[in-house]
């Protein structure tokens, strides 16, 4: 019963440069025993989808910590819907006030995790998540 | 009844010697007996008892650690004002002025910034500090597609002149120094502001004010970058030589630790790296042919001040201490002002948690003295909601009344570096100069700082310590107040945040749309096509840019001017 790893790929969408959250978590994940991808800062949604696309990645988490969340959450999922990438878990974190979290859940982002979050809680769920998505695959 | 000093011949000088001898082994003796005695009784088991770098910490502190006996003294701490400066840069410290209440703050446009700066003023407060947004940081305009869902989110908009002058109407820049957080474009910036107070009125060869201007810094840790760095420094190199003739008064940079330190490094990676990083920028001005005592008495700092107390105050003093001795003894300065560490701080962006915020208050507050404890001249102090928002007009506030707590009520401020002389403060100076210089070490043996960026030491470092410090916390070996522990009340969430809305991106972007319609397009055209070949001939960029400025030309014109020279850094990714 080999399981197959959890690939996720960790992105820094627009011009934000906080990276120190990002490579924490993308650390705790790789820990964890999934397959991590970190595309680096500066990323153009359009240049996290093609990524997303090319690793062929389970999950993508986006940190973003400039207040820009409200536009680059919606882009990121939009083009990820066109692309057919409707299976992609899209979560992430950083400095977003909990009605905002509560919006972009709405539209059809994943969890969204803010400051004082433990690595365990995001490795968590992104574990249950897939379970549940492949519970009926095997 | 003083005895007067009297000639001693050899056989009583050796006498003394041997009783001084005899007193250290009687502290040796009773030392270890008092261990016996610590030893046997039971301790907590919670904490670790070693610093927040990991320091393994002893209980007691003696002159066996740190050498009273030592007749290094003078050598090592000398007096206040006096070389090597390790208790402090100035005669009179805080006696005289005390440090400058500098609170960073920008959001919105530059209407809405000027507002809340004169809020602030009228609040006592003594210096600006701007706080740009992504764009500008990044150097792209306002309507810049890069820019969407950015302008005016975490600091202010500021595309052009224009901007600049709207975002000091009304406030002297003759009168108020104005400190700007701005790197990768840091020249352009610094000309707006240059052109804003030429038409004040401000005569340049009085002009007091500080930009950050420190890109190596921004490669390791901030981000914030538009250049390579061969460039970029050849750009800093410019910024000086055409400041000490041209605005001799400005602090031409902050060589900046806060952000290293704010992206996981240590204290002592902070104190290391950011030195590290000031000697380069020496070295950078002495290749370009300047005398180092024209240039380095306007070199400043900026040190983040974290929770762990002591090691804070260790790391200022020691930074004055090293940053004296390699000033003189290495680059041969000979002016005092090149020796004296001038500097800036900030309480730790990082440590303030979102459960429980309130809690914030009291943890700025205790970073707030460590720094004034350490001796800075200026500081700005977070506001507790920070880490959910920017700052509403009370949290700022009451950062601003920490500041003046302490300086008007609890007394730290009556006497100058009051640690002085504790064994445990001037061991832990002496360790961290130590770690300083054997990191040094390492540095050149990567072949120096920019070999270190290329090859990801200092971002590896840097990754590497926020790791192991979260690993700590969640296995609960460092408790942190309301997130590991202490829990009770973090369902209480309800403080006012503060909404940017999406109307700056529109009000800016038409505000451009007129600029570019109004402004004389030839002489733009003109100043930007002379800033490019300026780059082509290597020549020194500033008086062209401040010509381009003049003009209205914008952030992103005269970024994209230079960019057809220098290209752009492109990140290499270590994970």
């Amino acid at each position: 019963m080999a399981e197959r790893k959890i690939r996720v790929l960790v992105g820094k969408p627009g011009l934000d440069g906080h990276d120190r959250g990002a490579k924490v978590v993308a650390a705790a994940l790789r820990d964890a025993g999934m397959e991590v991808i970190y595309t680096g800062l500066h990323q153009t949604p359009e240049q996290i989808v093609q990524a997303a696309i090319q690793e062929d990645v389970d999950v993508v988490a986006l940190s973003i910590l400039s207040g820009a969340h409200m536009t680059l959450f919606p882009r990121v999922l939009e083009k990820l819907r066109e692309e057919g990438m409707d299976h992609v878990l899209l979560t992430g974190g950083g400095i977003i006030p909990a009605e905002d979290m509560e919006k972009l859940r709405e539209m059809g982002v994943g969890k969204l995790f803010g400051p004082g979050t433990t690595t365990a809680e995001a490795v968590n769920y992104i574990q249950e998540w897939f379970e549940k998505e492949h519970a009926g695959a095997d | 009844m003083s005895k007067r000093r009297e000639k001693k011949s050899i056989e009583e000088l050796s006498k003394e010697n041997e009783q001084l001898r005899a007193d250290l082994e009687e502290l040796r003796r009773q030392r270890a007996a008092w261990l016996g005695k610590h030893k046997a009784v039971p301790k907590r088991e919670d904490v670790t008892f070693d610093s927040l770098s990991g320091r393994e910490l002893q209980p007691l502190y003696t002159p066996i650690d740190n050498g009273v006996y030592d007749p290094e003294y003078l050598e090592k701490l000398s007096l206040p004002g006096e070389y090597p400066f390790t208790r402090g840069p100035y005669t009179t410290m805080y006696r005289t002025r005390l440090w400058t209440m500098r609170q960073f703050s920008g959001f919105g446009t530059a209407e809405e910034t000027n507002e809340r700066y004169k809020y602030l003023l009228e609040h006592g407060q003594t210096g600006l500090s701007v706080a740009f947004d992504f764009p500008t940081l990044m150097g792209y305009d306002s309507d810049d597609p890069r820019s969407e869902g950015e302008v005016g989110v975490c600091g202010v908009a500021i595309s052009s002149l224009a901007d600049m002058e709207r975002l000091f109407e009304g406030i002297p820049l003759g009168d108020v120094s104005v400190s700007m957080t701005i790197n990768g474009p840091a020249m352009m910036l610094y000309c707006f502001l240059l052109a804003t107070a030429e038409k004040q009125g401000v005569d340049l060869k009085e002009f007091r004010g500080t930009i950050q201007n420190d890109i190596l810094k921004e490669y390791m840790a901030q981000h914030a970058w538009i250049f390579p760095p061969e460039p970029a420094l050849k750009i800093i190199a410019d910024i000086f030589e055409w400041s000490s003739k041209h605005a001799p008064k400005f602090n031409t940079i902050s060589i900046s630790g806060y952000h290293i330190r704010e992206a996981g490094s240590t204290a002592v990676q902070e104190l290391a790296f950011t030195l590290k990083n000031g000697f380069t920028y020496v070295e950078k001005g002495i290749e370009r042919g300047l005398d180092v005592d024209e240039f380095a008495p306007r070199l400043s700092f900026f040190w983040d001040v974290h929770n762990d107390f002591f090691e804070e105050v260790a790391k200022f003093r020691a930074a004055r201490r090293i940053w004296a001795r390699h000033m003189k003894e290495i680059y041969g300065a000979k002016n005092p002002e090149s020796w004296r560490l001038r500097t800036h701080a900030q309480t730790a962006g990082v440590s303030l948690m979102a459960q429980q915020p309130e809690n914030n208050i009291a943890r700025v507050a205790y970073q707030a003295m460590a720094a004034v404890l350490g001796g800075t001249q200026s500081l700005h102090t977070n506001a507790l909601d920070e880490t959910l928002a920017l700052p509403t007009e009370k949290s700022v506030r009451i950062a601003l009344r920490t500041q003046q707590i302490l300086a008007y009520e609890t007394g730290v401020a009556h006497t100058i570096d009051p640690l002085a002389g504790s064994y445990y403060v001037e061991w832990l100076t002496d360790q961290m100069e130590a770690d300083a210089e054997r990191i040094f070490e390492e540095i050149d043996e990567l072949g120096g700082v920019v070999r270190g960026i290329e090859e990801g030491y200092f971002q590896g470092q840097i990754a590497h310590s926020a790791e192991r410090f979260q690993q700590e916390v969640e296995s609960d070996q460092r408790i942190i107040v309301a997130v590991n522990e202490f829990t009770g009340g973090n369902d209480d969430v309800s403080i006012d945040l503060l909404k940017i809305g999406r109307e700056i991106q529109e009000k800016q972007g038409k505000r451009l749309a007129e600029l570019r319609a109004t402004r004389d397009s030839e002489r733009v055209e003109a100043a930007l096509d002379r800033l490019t070949r300026a780059a082509q001939e290597d020549e020194n960029l500033m008086g062209p840019m401040l010509d381009a400025a003049r003009a209205y030309a914008t952030l992103g014109e005269i970024r994209h001017a230079l960019e057809k020279v220098y290209g752009r850094f492109r990140e290499p990714i270590f994970f």
